[in-house]
């Protein structure tokens, strides 16, 4: 399953070391992405330019830990127009790490089912 | 053997948290965990963890924040910091090195890295506990020594402050701790009026040297207390120290033995630098070491001769150990003979020196220097009152009646000095205590006057100067050495009573005899160094009588009972 979206190394490296957990921390990305995608949306809708930065930050760390290679570039963009505090761009990257996530979202209930 | 480890992981990010704390528990350690910075730094209070793993952006406190207060929580102890960030950020990275932190973990992590470098920053955790402990254990040990010394340093300075250092004639500039240094200073005032200073200096530093210094100090009080004289107390400081110093140890020394009334100075300098005589017109005599250092030659070999000075009132001594010409300064400079030598050169009051050569270290030094002792004696006529050598005893005195008699001959006058064992006699006596000084000072003109100019025939009118006066005592060593016939009668008759009592004191001896009149008429001509001394035994006591020949006189010391 390897592809942009997914780096099968990092997801291998994951399983050996989550084991049994390997379901959870699945179950725990999914969830908590949400959460991040949508304080992505709201600071870019208040104009926090570093609430933003720092939101895009952290988002990017936990893509970069569970493989989502292209999310994370995504993420790491955004993170360098915030600091930048050109917000013009961002309306349309969070559109792009949106539509991202979906795949993402799609790729990993799958790896879920197969580990049920 | 990678060792389990308490860690708290601070971490936001649940999914990030969630894998760390997987990766880091798989490798056998304790993991804590916290989803800021304020909850990191009160788990540490609590839990006290050994590493910490930590995210720099972090909701209510930041991780920079949180590391800069878990460092101080700390304290001496080494908490490794382990950032856990991207290493694209070179601001954010002096940021977390700002902050504390001793090394970074980027994302995505990887387990291998991780355990290395727990591992590391788990022996350095190591290697600073040890460093911490020894350093404890050896201030520890430090302040156990300092402790020691201090009470090594009451007991001593007991012994060696028992004699005249405090006496306003002396000025001396010493580190307290010159004691374990190796450097020894010591001043005694004999009975008969002469001052003993000895400068010495040790081999070696620390407790070894000061253990040397305290036989030292007291065979030199104990002698100079009984009236022994400096070439006695001189053998037995040498016989002393070789017994019981190693080979190694041995103690450089100046003994001066300095006679204002005589108007003498004898000096034996064995290894130490050139000490000074500096007469009051500024004219400067050097007194070299001739001799190896106390503790060196066996007693048999010890080379015992002095160097013999004429002194004048208001003449200077100064002594110095091998710290003041041998001190470097900061740029590794030595101070050298040369620079003490231009202090000397340039100095036009010598009242004045001891200050200039202060002044002249501490310029060159730029701190005080605490490795050197300087010590300076100026020639006073008066003589400095002893306390009592031993407590008078509590019991009364009952009547005495005795008198005994002396003939040393020649064997005998060329190696012993009998006036000790007499004064340990009349120190019998209770109520002569009180003029022992005086006494010892007559004992000792008569004594002399009969073996120099009695059986040796010595004149002295050769003292006239300084040359004639280290003649005269060369002229003396060798007669004494030479001498077959001749001696010295002495008597003393000790009669008591309940009211009172008198000491008489007879010396003949074997010479030609002198016309006691007229060498009383010349110790007020203007010739200090050629009287015999009669006028001041004269002075002392308390009836002079002589005979007709001049062979033969008596002098007496008598007192009333206390009421």
């Amino acid at each position: 399953m390897s592809n942009t979206h997914l780096d099968s190394a990092v997801l291998t490296t994951l399983q050996d070391v989550m084991e049994s957990e390997y379901p959870a921390l699945l179950d725990t990305f999914l969830a908590d992405s949400e959460e991040r995608v949508r304080l992505l949306r709201q600071a870019c809708l208040a104009d926090q330019s570093e609430t933003l930065r720092r939101a895009a930050h952290s988002f990017k760390g936990s893509c970069s830990n569970m493989g989502a290679t292209l999310l994370a570039d995504l993420c790491q963009e955004l993170e360098s127009a915030a600091r930048e505090e050109n917000l013009a761009q961002a309306p349309a990257l969070i559109e792009s790490i949106e539509r991202e996530f979906a795949i993402v979202g799609i790729l990993f209930r799958a790896e879920r089912q197969r580990h049920g | 053997m990678p060792m389990r480890l308490s860690i708290l992981i601070a971490e936001d990010s649940p999914v990030d948290r969630m894998l760390l704390s997987t990766i880091v528990a798989k490798q056998g350690h304790r993991v804590l965990t916290a989803a800021d910075g304020q909850e990191a730094v009160e788990l540490f209070q609590e839990e006290r963890p050994q590493l910490v793993l930590m995210d720099a952006l972090m909701p209510v406190m930041d991780g920079f924040e949180a590391a800069r207060r878990i460092k101080q929580l700390a304290g001496d102890e080494l908490v490794p910091i382990i950032f856990l960030t991207s290493l694209t950020e070179h601001q954010a990275l002096v940021s977390c090195l700002e902050a504390g932190g001793d090394d970074f973990i980027a994302k995505p992590y990887n387990p291998i890295i991780l355990e290395a470098k727990i591992q590391a920053m788990h022996r350095l955790r190591r290697l600073q506990a040890t460093v911490l402990e020894q350093r404890d254990l050896i201030a520890r040990r430090n302040q156990q020594l300092l402790d020691e010394h201090r009470a090594a340093k009451a007991i001593f300075d007991k012994v060696a402050h028992a004699g005249c250092l405090s006496a306003p004639t002396i000025r001396f500039r010493q580190s307290p701790q010159a004691l374990f240094n190796g450097d020894l200073l010591l001043a005694a005032q004999a009975p008969a009026g002469q001052m003993f200073v000895l400068l010495g200096d040790f081999t070696g530093h620390g407790l070894p040297a000061a253990i040397g210094a305290m036989p030292l100090a007291e065979t030199f009080y104990g002698m100079a207390a009984k009236g022994y004289s400096s070439t006695d107390i001189l053998r037995e400081m040498n016989a002393k120290l070789k017994q019981i110093l190693p080979v190694e140890m041995f103690c450089c020394a100046t003994l001066l033995d300095i006679d204002p009334k005589q108007g003498s100075l004898r000096v034996w300098n064995g290894g130490l630098p050139d000490g000074y005589l500096i007469g009051a017109a500024g004219r400067r005599t050097a007194l070299a070491s001739r001799h190896l250092p106390l503790g060196v030659v066996s007693p048999a070999a010890l080379d015992d001769k002095f160097e013999h000075y004429p002194l004048a009132p208001g003449d200077r001594l100064l002594l110095l150990s091998d710290g003041v010409v041998e001190s470097r300064n900061a740029n590794d400079e030595l101070f050298g003979e040369q620079r003490l030598l231009a202090v000397l050169d340039a100095n036009d009051d010598p009242a004045r020196l001891f200050d200039e050569i202060e002044q002249a270290l501490l310029d060159f030094h730029g701190q005080q220097h605490d490795d050197l002792s300087l010590v300076e004696v100026v020639v006073s006529p008066e003589v400095i009152t002893m306390p009592s050598i031993a407590p008078a005893t509590a019991h009364r005195s009952r009547p005495m009646d005795w008198s005994i008699r002396l003939e040393l001959r020649a064997d005998s006058l060329r190696s012993g000095n009998p006036l000790p064992s007499l004064l340990q006699i009349l120190l019998q006596v209770n109520q002569l205590r009180s003029r022992v000084g005086e006494i010892y000072t007559v004992l000792g003109e008569l004594y002399s006057n009969a073996l120099e100019h009695g059986v040796l025939g010595l004149d002295s009118s050769l003292k006239c100067d300084a040359d004639g006066f280290k003649h005269y005592y060369d002229l003396r060593q060798q007669r004494l050495q030479a001498l077959v016939d001749g001696h010295v009668h002495l008597q003393l008759n000790i009669k008591t009573s309940p009211h009172g009592g008198r000491l008489r004191i007879g010396i003949s001896d074997s010479g030609s005899g002198f016309d006691v009149s007229r060498a009383l008429q010349a110790q007020f001509g203007s010739d200090r160094f050629s009287g015999r001394g009669l006028h001041l035994v004269r002075q002392l006591s308390d009836r002079f009588d002589w005979q007709s020949d001049g062979r033969g006189l008596s002098v007496e010391f008598a007192w009333q009972a206390e009421a």
